[in-house]
């Protein structure tokens, strides 16, 4: 009776589960199947045949290629920017407790908590009110910067939790000045934390609809270019490069995964090295 | 002139606040070229401040650090000529042996085969060649260590500074690097100035240790100077074990001093204490491996009579325990070869010692009898 009921639950566990997958997945394998679909006018929504022509031209659809295009010049200059200044945050609160670090903990946290929305629409009026910068590229960098800073000052700030700060001692006692030993130290071991922190600023970047969307002015990043054609055509391609985006991260994320693995392997078997040879 | 070419570092009057805490209180000493000075103290003491000060990650509050003939005082720790071996080494994970050894030279702009051979011959020194291109995370504690060392010493300091360096070892490991140490220092002639709470670790290494507590700087001098006439009560109690008995000053007879004791005798003892009133409150030490158990009650004479409540047999001594009559107990340590047949727990017993085996101190102790300077087990009990 009891075994019966095991096996039951065990078969409950793994129905379950495979639907939570499935509503996981079914999105992402609907994008990738429909980039080999040959649509039947302008609406990519039901399947017509299967075709390679879509991948074998992914940058057909011009306007929307030039909005990719763009999009990632927006996401490369501002993670740039953002990862500077927030790693050098991230180092200021980990390494020194002065006057108003708390605060700046706080508001650290509002850019993640405040609704974007509200976000968008502020900054949005804040341009409006000056008649320095047009609305345009660098409208939208300040406005990615914005909001990266914080993802990144608190990732980075994460990963260097544990840091040793003697040894910053150290290189100073070996006769290295503060500039030796933050390049040569410092910031060789904290370099992993601020890689991982640029990649999800650079992903936040991609992605961003809402407030990219009260800041472009005349701009179309990759975002604001489908929602604005969708409601004419949605061609084969924007499946395409979004797969590409997929396939992209997916391979970024499996490196770092493998060669993490390779590491703690190697770890492992440098111990087991070292046991043996102090067993004899 | 002569002085100042022979005193690597001189501390002038050194104090250290923060705030209204006194880290360290007038320091005042030298330390000679190629000696092997410790700095002895309970945590908190101001030991590690100390030594801080000296390698320039603080600053005085008062008072002036003294390198070379040279006040350093506000010189930043990259520009001055000591190197400091790590509690937790401090090794950079990221770079193999070689690297950390070359560390130092590379920051001084060295060349790299001029930086090659001096770094091969340091880790010759501290016997890791084979280790070189190692990462640290792939040694073992005492290697780690020895890396350490070599780092700094690649870069022939003026004087070497170890915070508490073999105190991340196990024990034995500790005593095979405390023969190291020395051998490594005797090789190299550079001074090492050495912190640590472990008495018996300062006691077998060092030729001179100043002693710490609260700050102040307790007692200067040779190992054998602070063991035999420590300066005070904490002295006594904080290097090896001590019984001390409280009593008061009966009389001055030359350089003795003759104390009568709590415990009832009166006895007479030496001490630098030439200067106590008659009547003063002193305490007299004495060491539990000067003392002679005896079973012949009533001798006359320096000794004490008591009643022997303990006795553990511990091969080429033994160790008695000794209640006297105001009930405190002395710890004595007892030539087991010559112990006595006769002498069982519970049965009357007199201890005596020689002519200098006492030594007066001012003051009282907290609590009279034996001390116990299980360092190891204060720290971890607070």
């Amino acid at each position: 009776m009891m075994r019966k009921r095991t096996k039951f639950g065990r078969i409950a566990i793994n129905v379950v589960a495979g639907l939570g997958l499935l509503y996981l997945f079914a999105p992402i394998f609907f994008i990738i199947a429909f980039s080999f679909n040959k649509p039947n006018g302008n609406f990519n929504i039901a399947w017509q045949s299967f075709t390679f022509d879509n991948w074998l031209n992914p940058f057909a659809e011009k306007s929307l290629t030039s909005a990719l295009w763009k999009s990632l010049e927006i996401a490369a200059i501002s993670t740039l920017i953002s990862t500077v200044l927030g790693s050098l945050i991230a180092l200021a609160l980990s390494r020194y407790a002065f006057k108003g670090s708390s605060s700046i903990n706080l508001f650290l946290v509002l850019p993640l908590t405040t609704p974007e929305i509200v976000l968008g629409s502020s900054l949005a009026t804040l341009f409006l009110g000056q008649n320095f910068i047009d609305f345009g590229m660098t409208t939208i960098i300040i406005a990615h910067i914005m909001f990266q800073v914080s993802f990144v000052a608190l990732t980075v700030r994460a990963r260097i939790r544990g840091f040793d700060w003697t040894l910053e001692q150290a290189a100073q006692d070996l006769g290295a000045s503060p500039f030796r030993t933050f390049t040569k130290v410092t910031f060789p071991l904290i370099l992993p934390g601020i890689l991982a922190a640029g990649l999800l600023a650079f992903a936040l970047s991609i992605d961003d609809f809402i407030i990219t969307f009260f800041n472009s002015g005349s701009i179309q990043t990759f975002p604001l270019q489908i929602y604005g054609a969708s409601r004419v055509r949605i061609p084969p391609q924007i499946n395409v490069l979004a797969s590409m985006i997929l396939f992209l991260s997916v391979a970024i994320l499996m490196t770092s995964t493998i060669s993490g693995m390779r590491k703690s392997a190697e770890k492992q078997k440098n111990a087991r090295k070292f046991n043996v040879l102090h067993r004899k | 002139m002569g002085e100042a070419a022979k005193d690597v570092i001189v501390l002038d009057h050194v104090s250290k606040r923060y705030g209204d805490f006194v880290a360290v209180h007038d320091a005042n000493f030298s330390i000679a070229h190629g000696e092997f000075f410790a700095m002895l103290g309970p945590s908190g003491c101001g030991k590690t401040t100390t030594l801080k000060m000296i390698a320039g990650f603080e600053q005085p509050s008062a008072g002036r650090v003294m390198l070379d003939g040279v006040d350093v005082s506000d010189v930043p720790p990259y520009k001055r000529n000591v190197n400091t071996v790590f509690q937790q080494y401090a090794l950079f994970p990221h770079m193999s042996v070689f690297d950390n050894v070359a560390f130092g030279p590379r920051s001084k702009k060295i060349d790299e085969s001029k930086l090659k051979t001096s770094v091969m011959e340091m880790l010759e020194i501290v016997r890791l060649s084979e280790f070189a291109h190692r990462k640290p995370s792939q040694l073992s504690g005492g290697q780690q260590q020895r890396v350490a060392l070599a780092r700094a010493l690649v870069n022939y300091p003026s004087a070497l500074l170890l915070d508490e360096p073999l105190a991340a070892l196990d024990l034995k490991l500790r005593e095979a690097m405390q023969i190291e140490l020395k051998r490594i220092q005797r090789e190299v002639e550079i001074s090492f100035i050495f912190v640590t709470h472990d008495q018996g670790e300062a006691l077998t290494m060092s030729d001179r240790i100043a002693v710490m507590s609260q700050g102040h700087v307790e007692q200067i001098g040779t190992p054998q100077e602070i063991y035999r006439s420590p300066s005070s009560l904490f002295v006594a109690g904080f290097i090896g074990s001590a019984n001390l008995l409280p009593g008061t000053v009966k009389s001055h007879d030359g350089d003795n001093v003759v104390v009568t004791l709590q415990a009832g005798p009166t006895v007479r003892v030496t001490g630098n204490f030439s200067s106590c009133a008659i009547g003063e409150k002193v305490s007299v030490m004495l060491r539990p491996e000067c003392m002679k158990p005896s079973s012949d009650v009533g001798v006359s004479g320096q000794g004490l009579n008591g009643v022997l409540t303990d006795m553990v047999f511990q091969g080429a001594t033994a160790r008695m325990i000794v209640s006297l009559p105001d009930g405190s107990e002395v710890t004595c340590l007892a030539d087991s070869s010559a112990r006595m047949p006769d002498a069982q727990v519970g049965s009357n017993i007199s201890i005596s010692w020689g002519a200098d085996g006492g030594y007066v101190l001012a003051g009282w102790p907290g609590k009279a009898g034996s001390t116990s300077t299980d360092v190891d087990h204060i720290e971890s009990t607070l």
